[in-house]
């Protein structure tokens, strides 16, 4: 107890000293993000100046731009920064849209669940499974995608018939829009629940039973009121999960088919069997060639294009998450 | 002496459960496409259940079948069939190493920002800053991250943490992967160990204060130790996150399913400066869009891994329950 009071680090701990090095800390963090941001944008700002903005439009085999990229390092006739991302992006639009749409979905019903249907017992069971489903590594949902979902889509699910038909553009083999749209859902789905029940959980029980005594049954009074009232919540989790979906890459990387190909949703209902690769998988794919200095340059505009839309997402989220906390639950 | 006087009945007991609400009313008197929609949580929810125990089971058996105790203890090594090739000791010795090395990193500096945000934060703009900074460090995907890794691991200030041959510094070692991965783990540690600390009512710092503590006496012999199960919730979320990370180690840590030990370079630090490898790497390379195209040998990757998260999620669980248990402040 004597000791206890004794501070031994008298003038050595004081306060300001303390104070001083955290702040210290902190202000090291805020710079680390800011290097990290200038560096990402200043490695890919050449291949930006060099397309301009057709660097976001169609055009070309973006598979083999990014080889023409990558070898003219070593063929001396100068680099080459020609590069049309469109595919790469309509493939990270169509995967990280189709999911996190699913996952809202499903993350909605689930949570409204668990938070005002679900018996005790099962209650006791969903938590964990769900704190399960967000902890297991991105590789291993990719090895199951690889070795389990895609053989059984391109064998079971795509027909001779389907596969015939754009033989020449490009072919089927399970590795799909699908594959890679059901695995992530899997992934983002329990991050969005966790954040939903907490809010469904803070919405003022005195709102609920005021629609309860007017008569109104329970499942309309959790829509109405509760998942109302927790609106700016389901907007900040949706908005994390889209960034979550956007930087997936290695999970992508195995199954969603690896080639530079925009599915083309005119085409009918067989674009969501077609290969395709977002962005962030072709950084990883495309990673031993960051020694030649145009693909590094590509590489990292990639990069800095996920930071932008990241920090755009998140602005936007926080924008509405605003405009909505006028009237919700915290 | 009142006992003359009428006692009122004793009030009825209040329904279990958290509102009073609950287990009133069942769902026949609703509409059809609102018992639609009952039906439909209930079939996500077994759903959820379903796919959970589904990866389960299906890694279980795979992993019985084809995960032999050798695995663990042999290295990996070229050869044509799958039981030619060795196991994946490194790797495992790997994610241990990395786990380590990136939590012991990660969990100070996260405290430390939390201890500032909450107990400190002046001036209020710099604290909204770090507060945004931190949840911009939550939304960098990972392969962002490992990127700007390669950018400055390899810059030749930064030589001595990894290998370099003629002034070109290679930049792929435990130490590259481990402070990239720290950062990815820091805002899990942030964010848990901010709301231990707000729990903690005023009245309990100002009690120290009283009797004459600095701010920084009360943090670290009362305030910390209070929330130390939420700084152990923090740690092992983001260790989870560690363990389970690929893309910052195939950049950061080399596309070996082997030690590269630097020579010339005393004990551990040869190997933490050389490249290396770790489970999630090798469940990646091992699986058939990697290099080596091994599935059986990555089925049993995978089912350690999966063992190593479950052990992780378990022990949360435990601190979470003991906590409670003891009791906080708030109670």
């Amino acid at each position: 107890m004597d000791e206890e009071l004794q501070p031994e680090y008298g003038p050595k701990w004081s306060d300001q000293r303390v104070e001083r090095m955290l702040g210290a800390l902190v202000l090291a963090m805020v710079a680390l993000l800011l290097a990290l941001i200038v560096t990402v944008v200043i490695n890919g700002w050449p291949s930006f100046a060099h397309n301009g903005l057709s660097w976001f439009a169609p055009g070309g085999n973006v598979d083999d731009q990014l080889n023409v990229i990558s070898q003219s390092a070593e063929s001396g006739a100068g680099y080459v920064y020609t590069f049309h991302a469109w595919p790469l992006i309509w493939s990270t639009i169509l995967i990280a849209g189709g999911s996190v749409l699913l996952g809202l979905v499903a993350a909605l019903f689930v949570s409204v669940f668990l938070v005002e249907f679900a018996p005790p017992w099962i209650r006791s069971i969903l938590q964990p499974v769900v704190r399960f489903l967000a902890s297991v590594p991105s590789v291993i949902y990719g090895l199951l995608g690889v070795l389990v979902l895609v053989p059984f889509i391109g064998n079971h699910l795509i027909t001779e018939d389907q596969k015939s038909s754009v033989a020449g553009v490009i072919s089927l083999t399970g590795y799909s829009l699908m594959a890679a749209i059901i695995i992530l859902t899997i992934m983002i789905a329990p991050l969005m629940v966790s954040i939903f029940t907490d809010a469904l959980n803070s919405v003022k029980p005195g709102w609920i039973e005021g629609s309860l005594a007017l008569g109104v049954n329970r499942w309309r009074t959790v829509w109405k009121i509760g998942v109302r009232a927790a609106r700016p919540a389901i907007v900040a989790g949706t908005v994390l999960a889209l960034a979550r979906a956007i930087g997936e890459s290695v999970m992508l990387a195995m199954i969603s088919g690896s080639t530079g190909f925009a599915p083309n949703p005119a085409d009918g209902l067989i674009f969501i069997y077609e290969p395709s690769r977002p962005l962030a998988p072709t950084i990883v794919k495309s990673i031993d060639q960051l020694s030649s200095p145009p693909a590094k340059a590509t590489l990292f505009a990639i990069a800095s294009f996920l930071l932008f839309s990241g920090a755009c997402f998140s602005l936007a989220g926080w924008a509405t998450r605003r405009a909505m906390s006028k009237y919700g639950a915290p | 002496m009142e006992s003359s006087v009428a006692t009122p009945p004793p009030p009825p007991a209040p329904p279990e459960g958290k509102t009073p609400t609950k287990a009133v009313e069942g769902s026949a008197t609703w509409s059809f496409f609102d018992r639609l929609g009952l039906a439909f949580c209930w079939f996500l929810g077994l759903l959820f259940c379903a796919i959970a125990a589904a990866i389960v089971i299906y890694l279980l058996v795979q992993g019985i079948k084809f995960l032999k105790p050798s695995m663990l203890v042999t290295p990996a090594s070229a050869g044509y069939t799958q039981g030619e090739s060795g196991g994946f000791s490194d790797a495992f010795i790997g994610t241990i190493i990395l786990g380590t090395m990136a939590i012991s990193l990660a969990l100070p500096i996260g405290v430390a920002i939390a201890v500032w945000l909450v107990e400190y934060g002046r001036p209020k703009a710099l604290a909204r800053l770090t507060e945004l900074t931190i949840e911009a460090i939550a939304g960098i995907p990972s392969i962002v991250l490992a990127l700007f890794g390669t950018v400055i691991f390899s810059s030749v200030a930064l030589g001595f943490l990894s290998r370099s041959t003629e002034g070109v510094v290679f930049g792929r070692s435990f130490f590259a992967a481990s402070s990239m991965l720290a950062l990815e783990a820091l805002p899990l540690v942030v964010a848990s160990t901010r709301e231990g600390l707000n729990a903690i009512p005023r009245h309990v710092r100002e009690a120290s204060y009283a009797v004459g503590k600095t701010k920084a006496a009360t943090t670290q012999r009362i305030l910390l130790p209070t929330c130390r199960p939420q700084i152990a919730t923090g740690g092992m979320l983001g260790l989870g996150r560690i363990i389970g990370d690929t893309a910052i180690i195939l950049v950061l840590l080399g596309a070996t399913q082997n030690f590269a030990p630097v020579e010339g370079a005393p004990f551990p630090l040869n190997y933490l400066r050389g490249a290396g490898t770790s489970l999630t790497n090798f469940v990646y390379e091992a699986s058939p869009t990697g290099n080596l195209n091994q599935p059986q040998k990555a089925y049993a990757a995978a089912f350690v891994l999966l063992l190593m998260v479950l052990a992780l999620n378990a022990a949360t669980d435990l601190v979470h329950r003991r906590a409670r248990k003891v009791g906080t402040w708030s109670h």
